[in-house]
Protein backbone atom coordinates (compact mmCIF):
# COMPACT_ATOMS: atom_id res chain seq x y z
CA UNK A 1 0.00 0.00 0.00
CA UNK A 2 2.77 2.55 0.77
CA UNK A 3 4.38 1.85 -2.31
CA UNK A 4 1.03 3.12 -4.07
CA UNK A 5 0.97 5.92 -1.95
CA UNK A 6 4.60 6.72 -2.94
CA UNK A 7 4.42 5.70 -6.27
CA UNK A 8 1.02 8.57 -6.31
CA UNK A 9 3.11 11.60 -4.71
CA UNK A 10 5.72 11.11 -6.84
CA UNK A 11 3.43 11.15 -10.53
CA UNK A 12 0.62 13.61 -9.38
CA UNK A 13 1.97 16.83 -8.60
CA UNK A 14 3.31 16.35 -12.30
CA UNK A 15 0.31 14.34 -14.08
CA UNK A 16 -2.15 17.22 -12.04
CA UNK A 17 -0.14 20.19 -14.14
CA UNK A 18 -0.27 18.25 -17.04
CA UNK A 19 -4.00 17.77 -16.53
CA UNK A 20 -4.80 21.03 -16.26
CA UNK A 21 -2.79 22.09 -19.16
CA UNK A 22 -4.73 19.66 -20.98
CA UNK A 23 -7.92 21.12 -19.93
CA UNK A 24 -7.07 24.61 -20.69
CA UNK A 25 -5.84 23.65 -23.88
CA UNK A 26 -9.60 21.67 -24.99
CA UNK A 27 -11.49 24.73 -23.80
CA UNK A 28 -9.55 27.06 -24.97
CA UNK A 29 -9.76 24.86 -28.43
CA UNK A 30 -13.06 24.84 -28.06
CA UNK A 31 -13.98 28.04 -27.88
CA UNK A 32 -11.72 29.28 -30.43
CA UNK A 33 -12.81 26.60 -33.18
CA UNK A 34 -16.86 27.76 -32.02
CA UNK A 35 -16.17 31.42 -32.51
CA UNK A 36 -14.17 30.57 -36.08
CA UNK A 37 -17.01 27.63 -36.84
CA UNK A 38 -19.82 29.34 -36.36
CA UNK A 39 -19.50 32.55 -38.50
CA UNK A 40 -17.77 30.25 -40.93
CA UNK A 41 -21.28 28.14 -41.26
CA UNK A 42 -23.03 31.27 -41.54
CA UNK A 43 -20.92 32.44 -44.00
CA UNK A 44 -20.88 29.13 -46.01
CA UNK A 45 -25.06 29.34 -46.41
CA UNK A 46 -25.79 32.98 -46.73
CA UNK A 47 -22.19 34.80 -47.85
CA UNK A 48 -21.69 36.41 -51.03
CA UNK A 49 -20.18 33.88 -53.33
CA UNK A 50 -16.39 35.35 -52.61
CA UNK A 51 -17.13 34.80 -48.79
CA UNK A 52 -18.36 31.61 -49.56
CA UNK A 53 -15.22 30.94 -51.34
CA UNK A 54 -12.92 32.00 -48.80
CA UNK A 55 -14.50 29.97 -46.02
CA UNK A 56 -14.43 26.79 -47.82
CA UNK A 57 -10.82 27.21 -48.51
CA UNK A 58 -10.43 27.51 -44.87
CA UNK A 59 -12.88 24.46 -44.06
CA UNK A 60 -10.67 22.40 -47.11
CA UNK A 61 -7.51 23.42 -45.78
CA UNK A 62 -7.97 22.59 -41.87
CA UNK A 63 -10.00 19.22 -42.63
CA UNK A 64 -8.10 18.16 -45.60
CA UNK A 65 -4.51 18.59 -43.72
CA UNK A 66 -2.80 16.18 -40.70
CA UNK A 67 -3.16 18.27 -37.70
CA UNK A 68 0.44 17.29 -36.64
CA UNK A 69 0.87 19.13 -40.12
CA UNK A 70 -0.13 22.13 -39.10
CA UNK A 71 0.75 22.05 -35.53
CA UNK A 72 4.52 22.43 -37.11
CA UNK A 73 3.66 24.70 -39.68
CA UNK A 74 2.27 26.96 -36.82
CA UNK A 75 5.43 26.37 -34.30
CA UNK A 76 7.84 25.92 -36.47
CA UNK A 77 6.96 26.72 -40.25
CA UNK A 78 6.29 30.50 -39.42
CA UNK A 79 9.10 30.83 -37.48
CA UNK A 80 11.39 30.49 -40.76
CA UNK A 81 14.12 32.68 -40.42
CA UNK A 82 12.98 33.64 -44.06
CA UNK A 83 9.95 34.79 -42.57
CA UNK A 84 10.84 36.39 -40.10
CA UNK A 85 13.49 38.35 -42.01
CA UNK A 86 10.53 39.83 -44.22
CA UNK A 87 8.26 40.71 -41.52
CA UNK A 88 11.08 42.55 -40.03
CA UNK A 89 11.78 44.19 -43.18
CA UNK A 90 7.88 45.48 -43.60
CA UNK A 91 8.36 47.00 -39.46
CA UNK A 92 6.19 44.09 -38.32
CA UNK A 93 8.06 42.40 -35.20
CA UNK A 94 9.57 38.80 -35.91
CA UNK A 95 8.12 37.47 -32.37
CA UNK A 96 5.05 38.10 -34.14
CA UNK A 97 5.53 34.77 -36.16
CA UNK A 98 7.86 33.00 -33.07
CA UNK A 99 4.81 31.36 -31.09
CA UNK A 100 5.20 29.97 -27.61
CA UNK A 101 4.35 26.40 -27.51
CA UNK A 102 1.29 26.79 -25.83
CA UNK A 103 0.36 29.45 -28.32
CA UNK A 104 1.07 27.88 -31.16
CA UNK A 105 -1.05 24.55 -29.75
CA UNK A 106 -3.99 26.96 -28.93
CA UNK A 107 -3.85 28.47 -32.25
CA UNK A 108 -3.49 24.93 -34.32
CA UNK A 109 -6.04 23.14 -32.15
CA UNK A 110 -8.77 26.11 -32.41
CA UNK A 111 -7.99 26.38 -36.42
CA UNK A 112 -8.42 22.67 -37.01
CA UNK A 113 -11.75 22.48 -34.55
CA UNK A 114 -13.11 25.47 -35.72
CA UNK A 115 -13.39 23.86 -39.36
CA UNK A 116 -14.78 21.10 -37.93
CA UNK A 117 -17.22 23.34 -35.77
CA UNK A 118 -18.27 24.74 -39.27
CA UNK A 119 -19.20 21.82 -40.96
CA UNK A 120 -21.16 20.40 -38.17
CA UNK A 121 -23.04 24.23 -37.91
CA UNK A 122 -23.36 24.24 -41.41
CA UNK A 123 -25.29 20.98 -41.63
CA UNK A 124 -27.66 22.18 -38.98
CA UNK A 125 -28.17 25.34 -40.24
CA UNK A 126 -29.45 23.63 -43.54
CA UNK A 127 -31.55 21.24 -42.14
CA UNK A 128 -33.37 24.27 -40.09
CA UNK A 129 -32.97 26.72 -43.35
CA UNK A 130 -35.75 26.90 -46.05
CA UNK A 131 -39.23 26.88 -44.61
CA UNK A 132 -38.15 28.77 -41.68
CA UNK A 133 -36.30 31.50 -43.09
CA UNK A 134 -39.23 31.58 -45.99
CA UNK A 135 -41.56 32.34 -42.57
CA UNK A 136 -39.35 34.67 -41.07
CA UNK A 137 -38.73 36.87 -43.64
CA UNK A 138 -42.46 36.61 -44.48
CA UNK A 139 -43.14 38.30 -41.66
CA UNK A 140 -41.13 40.81 -42.10
CA UNK A 141 -37.76 40.29 -40.36
CA UNK A 142 -34.40 40.92 -42.29
CA UNK A 143 -32.39 38.09 -42.70
CA UNK A 144 -30.30 38.76 -39.91
CA UNK A 145 -33.28 38.76 -37.82
CA UNK A 146 -34.31 35.33 -38.76
CA UNK A 147 -30.42 33.98 -38.49
CA UNK A 148 -30.57 35.12 -34.92
CA UNK A 149 -34.11 34.41 -33.73
CA UNK A 150 -35.49 31.39 -36.13
CA UNK A 151 -32.60 29.68 -37.34
CA UNK A 152 -29.54 29.50 -35.34
CA UNK A 153 -31.95 28.62 -31.73
CA UNK A 154 -32.86 25.21 -33.36
CA UNK A 155 -29.89 24.77 -35.93
CA UNK A 156 -27.45 25.00 -32.24
CA UNK A 157 -29.77 22.52 -30.48
CA UNK A 158 -29.80 19.95 -33.73
CA UNK A 159 -25.89 20.49 -33.34
CA UNK A 160 -25.30 19.48 -30.03
CA UNK A 161 -25.13 15.83 -30.56
CA UNK A 162 -22.31 16.49 -33.07
CA UNK A 163 -20.65 19.31 -31.11
CA UNK A 164 -20.06 17.10 -27.84
CA UNK A 165 -18.76 14.40 -30.52
CA UNK A 166 -16.40 17.30 -31.60
CA UNK A 167 -15.08 17.99 -27.33
CA UNK A 168 -14.81 14.22 -27.27
CA UNK A 169 -12.49 13.89 -30.00
CA UNK A 170 -10.11 17.05 -29.28
CA UNK A 171 -9.77 16.24 -25.78
CA UNK A 172 -7.60 13.02 -27.02
CA UNK A 173 -6.53 15.18 -29.76
CA UNK A 174 -4.26 17.48 -27.60
CA UNK A 175 -2.17 15.24 -26.50
CA UNK A 176 -0.59 15.62 -29.85
CA UNK A 177 1.43 19.23 -28.38
CA UNK A 178 3.96 17.05 -26.20
CA UNK A 179 5.57 17.06 -29.75
CA UNK A 180 5.89 20.91 -29.63
CA UNK A 181 7.15 20.43 -25.27
CA UNK A 182 3.72 21.22 -24.11
CA UNK A 183 3.60 19.92 -20.77
CA UNK A 184 0.18 18.84 -21.31
CA UNK A 185 -1.02 15.78 -19.23
CA UNK A 186 0.53 13.25 -21.88
CA UNK A 187 3.86 15.34 -22.16
CA UNK A 188 3.91 14.57 -18.25
CA UNK A 189 2.86 10.99 -18.46
CA UNK A 190 5.77 11.00 -20.93
CA UNK A 191 8.39 12.73 -19.31
CA UNK A 192 7.64 10.39 -15.89
CA UNK A 193 7.91 6.89 -18.13
CA UNK A 194 11.24 8.35 -19.30
CA UNK A 195 12.64 8.50 -16.21
CA UNK A 196 10.93 5.59 -14.65
CA UNK A 197 10.08 2.94 -17.24
CA UNK A 198 6.78 2.29 -15.93
CA UNK A 199 4.60 2.82 -18.94
CA UNK A 200 2.75 -0.40 -18.37
CA UNK A 201 1.22 1.44 -15.28
CA UNK A 202 1.18 4.74 -16.82
CA UNK A 203 -0.11 4.53 -20.32
CA UNK A 204 -3.24 2.40 -18.75
CA UNK A 205 -3.49 5.63 -16.35
CA UNK A 206 -2.83 8.22 -18.53
CA UNK A 207 -5.51 6.63 -20.81
CA UNK A 208 -8.29 5.93 -18.01
CA UNK A 209 -7.69 9.53 -17.10
CA UNK A 210 -8.79 10.70 -20.88
CA UNK A 211 -11.48 8.21 -20.76
CA UNK A 212 -12.95 10.37 -17.66
CA UNK A 213 -12.82 13.13 -19.26
CA UNK A 214 -14.70 12.35 -22.16
CA UNK A 215 -17.24 10.33 -20.42
CA UNK A 216 -17.91 13.71 -18.42
CA UNK A 217 -18.24 15.90 -21.81
CA UNK A 218 -20.54 13.13 -22.82
CA UNK A 219 -22.62 13.40 -19.98
CA UNK A 220 -22.71 17.13 -19.65
CA UNK A 221 -23.49 17.45 -23.13
CA UNK A 222 -26.59 14.86 -22.73
CA UNK A 223 -27.84 16.88 -20.07
CA UNK A 224 -27.77 20.38 -21.95
CA UNK A 225 -29.10 18.39 -24.62
CA UNK A 226 -32.18 17.00 -22.87
CA UNK A 227 -32.69 20.72 -20.97
CA UNK A 228 -33.16 21.85 -24.47
CA UNK A 229 -35.09 19.88 -26.07
CA UNK A 230 -38.27 21.06 -27.98
CA UNK A 231 -41.59 19.33 -26.49
CA UNK A 232 -43.40 17.83 -29.46
CA UNK A 233 -40.20 17.04 -30.92
CA UNK A 234 -38.61 13.89 -28.98
CA UNK A 235 -41.60 11.74 -29.69
CA UNK A 236 -40.48 11.26 -33.34
CA UNK A 237 -37.14 10.76 -32.90
CA UNK A 238 -38.04 7.94 -30.29
CA UNK A 239 -39.33 6.10 -33.52
CA UNK A 240 -38.21 2.76 -34.14
CA UNK A 241 -38.07 1.06 -37.66
CA UNK B 1 -61.98 54.19 -58.48
CA UNK B 2 -60.29 53.46 -55.14
CA UNK B 3 -56.88 52.16 -55.22
CA UNK B 4 -55.70 48.43 -55.10
CA UNK B 5 -54.63 46.93 -52.03
CA UNK B 6 -52.50 44.59 -54.88
CA UNK B 7 -51.79 45.05 -57.80
CA UNK B 8 -49.61 43.00 -60.75
CA UNK B 9 -49.05 44.08 -63.94
CA UNK B 10 -47.20 42.05 -66.75
CA UNK B 11 -45.31 39.89 -64.02
CA UNK B 12 -42.59 37.00 -65.86
CA UNK B 13 -40.58 34.84 -64.00
CA UNK B 14 -38.41 31.67 -65.11
CA UNK B 15 -36.62 29.31 -63.36
CA UNK B 16 -33.86 28.36 -65.87
CA UNK B 17 -35.71 27.21 -69.38
CA UNK B 18 -38.92 27.07 -67.53
CA UNK B 19 -41.23 30.13 -67.70
CA UNK B 20 -43.17 30.08 -64.72
CA UNK B 21 -44.97 32.97 -65.51
CA UNK B 22 -45.81 34.46 -68.44
CA UNK B 23 -47.13 37.85 -68.54
CA UNK B 24 -49.82 38.16 -65.56
CA UNK B 25 -51.59 41.49 -64.71
CA UNK B 26 -54.24 41.27 -61.96
CA UNK B 27 -55.40 43.56 -59.53
CA UNK B 28 -57.19 42.98 -56.00
CA UNK B 29 -59.28 45.43 -54.59
CA UNK B 30 -59.73 46.04 -50.81
CA UNK B 31 -62.37 43.35 -49.19
CA UNK B 32 -61.67 41.00 -52.07
CA UNK B 33 -61.43 37.62 -51.64
CA UNK B 34 -59.97 35.90 -55.09
CA UNK B 35 -59.19 32.70 -55.74
CA UNK B 36 -56.38 31.50 -58.06
CA UNK B 37 -57.10 27.94 -59.26
CA UNK B 38 -55.30 25.49 -61.74
CA UNK B 39 -53.50 22.51 -62.15
CA UNK B 40 -50.40 22.36 -60.55
CA UNK B 41 -46.86 23.83 -61.81
CA UNK B 42 -48.62 26.51 -63.55
CA UNK B 43 -47.06 29.25 -61.57
CA UNK B 44 -49.66 29.99 -58.67
CA UNK B 45 -47.63 29.57 -56.14
CA UNK B 46 -44.80 31.62 -57.32
CA UNK B 47 -47.22 34.38 -58.16
CA UNK B 48 -48.43 34.41 -54.93
CA UNK B 49 -44.37 34.75 -53.61
CA UNK B 50 -43.98 37.35 -56.10
CA UNK B 51 -46.09 39.68 -54.48
CA UNK B 52 -43.87 40.22 -50.80
CA UNK B 53 -40.91 39.23 -53.23
CA UNK B 54 -40.32 35.98 -51.59
CA UNK B 55 -39.95 35.29 -54.83
CA UNK B 56 -38.24 38.00 -57.79
CA UNK B 57 -39.97 38.37 -61.04
CA UNK B 58 -37.46 38.63 -63.81
CA UNK B 59 -39.66 41.53 -65.23
CA UNK B 60 -43.30 43.29 -64.20
CA UNK B 61 -44.57 45.51 -61.50
CA UNK B 62 -45.69 44.67 -58.27
CA UNK B 63 -47.34 47.33 -56.09
CA UNK B 64 -48.98 46.84 -52.39
CA UNK B 65 -51.08 49.96 -51.36
CA UNK B 66 -49.93 51.70 -54.10
CA UNK B 67 -46.44 51.42 -53.34
CA UNK B 68 -44.17 49.42 -55.80
CA UNK B 69 -42.56 46.42 -54.27
CA UNK B 70 -40.40 45.70 -57.46
CA UNK B 71 -39.30 48.97 -57.25
CA UNK B 72 -35.07 49.09 -57.01
CA UNK B 73 -33.80 50.15 -53.08
CA UNK B 74 -37.13 49.67 -51.85
CA UNK B 75 -37.06 48.70 -48.11
CA UNK B 76 -38.88 45.20 -48.78
CA UNK B 77 -39.30 44.47 -44.96
CA UNK B 78 -41.45 47.26 -44.54
CA UNK B 79 -43.88 45.59 -46.95
CA UNK B 80 -43.50 42.26 -46.08
CA UNK B 81 -44.88 43.38 -42.45
CA UNK B 82 -48.05 44.64 -43.97
CA UNK B 83 -48.86 40.68 -46.35
CA UNK B 84 -49.78 38.34 -44.23
CA UNK B 85 -48.76 35.17 -45.66
CA UNK B 86 -49.97 31.07 -45.02
CA UNK B 87 -48.30 28.40 -46.63
CA UNK B 88 -49.30 24.62 -47.32
CA UNK B 89 -46.54 22.99 -44.80
CA UNK B 90 -47.07 25.71 -42.20
CA UNK B 91 -43.72 26.60 -41.36
CA UNK B 92 -44.20 27.25 -37.83
CA UNK B 93 -41.54 28.00 -36.25
CA UNK B 94 -40.51 24.44 -33.94
CA UNK B 95 -38.90 25.91 -31.05
CA UNK B 96 -41.20 28.58 -29.68
CA UNK B 97 -45.00 28.15 -28.46
CA UNK B 98 -47.73 28.67 -30.38
CA UNK B 99 -47.85 31.72 -28.57
CA UNK B 100 -44.37 32.96 -28.98
CA UNK B 101 -45.10 32.15 -33.00
CA UNK B 102 -47.76 34.74 -33.22
CA UNK B 103 -45.93 37.06 -30.89
CA UNK B 104 -42.88 36.91 -32.72
CA UNK B 105 -43.87 39.62 -35.80
CA UNK B 106 -45.06 42.10 -33.28
CA UNK B 107 -42.32 42.16 -30.91
CA UNK B 108 -39.25 41.39 -33.39
CA UNK B 109 -40.14 43.43 -36.49
CA UNK B 110 -42.73 45.74 -34.97
CA UNK B 111 -40.75 45.92 -32.09
CA UNK B 112 -43.83 46.06 -29.92
CA UNK B 113 -43.68 45.71 -26.01
CA UNK B 114 -43.66 42.07 -24.74
CA UNK B 115 -46.92 42.72 -22.62
CA UNK B 116 -48.77 43.93 -25.20
CA UNK B 117 -47.67 41.71 -28.13
CA UNK B 118 -49.11 38.95 -25.47
CA UNK B 119 -52.33 40.33 -25.02
CA UNK B 120 -52.50 41.00 -28.62
CA UNK B 121 -51.39 37.18 -29.23
CA UNK B 122 -53.67 35.78 -27.07
CA UNK B 123 -56.26 38.19 -28.77
CA UNK B 124 -55.58 36.48 -32.28
CA UNK B 125 -55.28 32.83 -30.76
CA UNK B 126 -58.95 33.49 -29.38
CA UNK B 127 -60.23 34.71 -32.82
CA UNK B 128 -58.65 30.79 -34.46
CA UNK B 129 -60.29 29.35 -31.72
CA UNK B 130 -56.47 27.97 -29.76
CA UNK B 131 -56.33 30.04 -27.11
CA UNK B 132 -55.80 26.72 -25.05
CA UNK B 133 -53.17 25.70 -27.31
CA UNK B 134 -51.08 28.89 -26.63
CA UNK B 135 -48.16 27.61 -24.50
CA UNK B 136 -48.06 24.49 -26.92
CA UNK B 137 -45.33 23.51 -29.31
CA UNK B 138 -46.19 23.31 -32.56
CA UNK B 139 -44.90 19.38 -32.64
CA UNK B 140 -47.80 19.14 -29.89
CA UNK B 141 -50.53 20.69 -32.65
CA UNK B 142 -52.14 18.31 -35.16
CA UNK B 143 -52.05 19.63 -38.62
CA UNK B 144 -55.14 21.96 -38.64
CA UNK B 145 -54.14 23.54 -35.49
CA UNK B 146 -50.56 24.25 -36.51
CA UNK B 147 -52.06 25.86 -39.65
CA UNK B 148 -54.71 27.69 -37.59
CA UNK B 149 -51.84 29.00 -35.27
CA UNK B 150 -50.05 30.30 -38.73
CA UNK B 151 -53.06 32.05 -39.97
CA UNK B 152 -52.71 33.70 -35.89
CA UNK B 153 -49.07 34.63 -37.09
CA UNK B 154 -49.78 36.40 -39.82
CA UNK B 155 -52.84 38.00 -38.84
CA UNK B 156 -50.73 39.59 -35.42
CA UNK B 157 -49.28 41.88 -38.33
CA UNK B 158 -52.35 43.50 -38.76
CA UNK B 159 -52.10 42.82 -42.73
CA UNK B 160 -53.77 44.98 -45.48
CA UNK B 161 -53.87 41.70 -47.30
CA UNK B 162 -53.39 38.29 -46.89
CA UNK B 163 -51.47 35.39 -49.35
CA UNK B 164 -52.73 31.83 -49.01
CA UNK B 165 -50.67 29.19 -51.03
CA UNK B 166 -52.68 25.99 -51.06
CA UNK B 167 -53.26 26.29 -47.06
CA UNK B 168 -55.23 22.73 -46.63
CA UNK B 169 -53.42 20.22 -49.70
CA UNK B 170 -50.77 18.96 -46.84
CA UNK B 171 -53.83 18.27 -44.03
CA UNK B 172 -55.92 15.40 -43.32
CA UNK B 173 -59.37 15.62 -44.87
CA UNK B 174 -61.07 15.94 -41.67
CA UNK B 175 -58.81 18.81 -40.49
CA UNK B 176 -59.27 20.92 -43.56
CA UNK B 177 -62.72 22.06 -42.35
CA UNK B 178 -61.76 24.09 -39.10
CA UNK B 179 -59.29 25.72 -41.26
CA UNK B 180 -61.00 26.58 -44.01
CA UNK B 181 -63.71 27.63 -41.15
CA UNK B 182 -61.61 30.49 -40.33
CA UNK B 183 -60.31 31.75 -43.43
CA UNK B 184 -64.54 32.17 -44.10
CA UNK B 185 -64.77 34.18 -40.92
CA UNK B 186 -61.67 36.07 -42.12
CA UNK B 187 -63.52 36.62 -45.39
CA UNK B 188 -66.78 37.45 -43.64
CA UNK B 189 -64.77 40.25 -41.33
CA UNK B 190 -63.88 41.47 -45.23
CA UNK B 191 -60.42 40.95 -45.19
CA UNK B 192 -58.60 41.20 -48.26
CA UNK B 193 -57.59 37.59 -49.40
CA UNK B 194 -55.71 35.95 -52.60
CA UNK B 195 -56.48 32.28 -52.00
CA UNK B 196 -54.18 29.28 -54.15
CA UNK B 197 -56.56 26.65 -53.40
CA UNK B 198 -58.42 23.30 -54.54
CA UNK B 199 -61.00 23.77 -52.35
CA UNK B 200 -63.98 24.88 -54.55
CA UNK B 201 -66.58 24.76 -52.00
CA UNK B 202 -65.07 27.19 -50.56
CA UNK B 203 -64.30 29.37 -53.55
CA UNK B 204 -67.62 29.19 -54.82
CA UNK B 205 -68.78 30.15 -51.09
CA UNK B 206 -66.42 32.79 -50.41
CA UNK B 207 -64.44 34.34 -53.09
CA UNK B 208 -65.22 37.82 -55.14
CA UNK B 209 -63.48 36.27 -57.96
CA UNK B 210 -62.28 33.17 -59.39
CA UNK B 211 -58.67 33.73 -61.43
CA UNK B 212 -57.77 29.93 -63.59
CA UNK B 213 -54.65 30.12 -64.51
CA UNK B 214 -52.93 27.49 -66.97
CA UNK B 215 -49.01 27.53 -67.87
CA UNK B 216 -48.45 30.74 -66.61
CA UNK B 217 -50.77 32.86 -67.78
CA UNK B 218 -54.46 33.65 -66.60
CA UNK B 219 -56.89 31.97 -68.85
CA UNK B 220 -60.19 33.27 -67.58
CA UNK B 221 -60.78 34.94 -64.31
CA UNK B 222 -65.08 35.82 -63.30
CA UNK B 223 -66.80 35.64 -60.26
CA UNK B 224 -67.84 32.03 -58.89
CA UNK B 225 -71.17 31.73 -60.48
CA UNK B 226 -69.14 32.32 -64.25
CA UNK B 227 -66.68 29.84 -63.66
CA UNK B 228 -68.48 27.24 -62.01
CA UNK B 229 -71.85 27.02 -64.10
CA UNK B 230 -70.49 29.07 -67.53
CA UNK B 231 -67.10 28.82 -68.06
CA UNK B 232 -65.86 30.22 -71.27
CA UNK B 233 -63.16 28.21 -71.79
CA UNK B 234 -62.71 24.60 -72.58
CA UNK B 235 -59.22 23.97 -70.12
CA UNK B 236 -61.16 25.53 -67.79
CA UNK B 237 -64.08 23.16 -68.21
CA UNK B 238 -61.69 20.49 -68.43
CA UNK B 239 -60.51 21.62 -65.27
CA UNK B 240 -63.48 21.91 -63.13
CA UNK B 241 -64.92 18.99 -64.78
CA UNK B 242 -61.59 16.65 -63.18
CA UNK B 243 -61.48 18.79 -60.18
CA UNK B 244 -64.83 17.77 -58.89
CA UNK B 245 -64.09 13.89 -60.05
CA UNK B 246 -60.88 14.32 -57.16
CA UNK B 247 -62.67 16.42 -54.63
CA UNK B 248 -65.82 16.29 -54.78
CA UNK B 249 -68.87 18.01 -56.04
CA UNK B 250 -68.22 21.80 -55.32
CA UNK B 251 -71.87 22.39 -53.20
CA UNK B 252 -71.02 19.47 -50.65
CA UNK B 253 -67.28 21.35 -50.34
Amino acid sequence: MSWLIDFWHMIWPHLGRGLLVTLKLSGGALLIGFLLGLPTALIRVYGSPWAKRLATLYVDVFRGTPLLVQLFFIYYGLADPHLTTLAESIGLPPSLLVLPPMTAAYAALGLNSGAYQAEYFRGAIQAVSGGQMMAARALGMSRWQAIRHIVLPQALRIAIPPWSNEAAYLVKYTSVVYIIAVPDLFGEARRIMSVHYNQMIMLPFVGFIYLLMVLFITWVMGKVEAALRIPGLEMEEQERF
Amino acid sequence: MTQPIVRIEELHKRYGDNEVLKGVSLEVQKGEVVVIIGPSGTGKSTLLRCVNLLSRPDSGHVWVEGEEVTAPHVDINRIRAKVGMVFQDFNLFAHLTALKNVMAGPVWVKKMPKEEARELAMEELRRVGLADKADAYPGQLSGGQKQRVAIARALAMNPKVMLFDEPTSALDPELIGEVLAVMKDLAREHMTMLVVTHEMGFAKEVSNRIIFMEKGVIVEEGPPEQLFYNPQHRRTRQFLGKITELYGNAETG
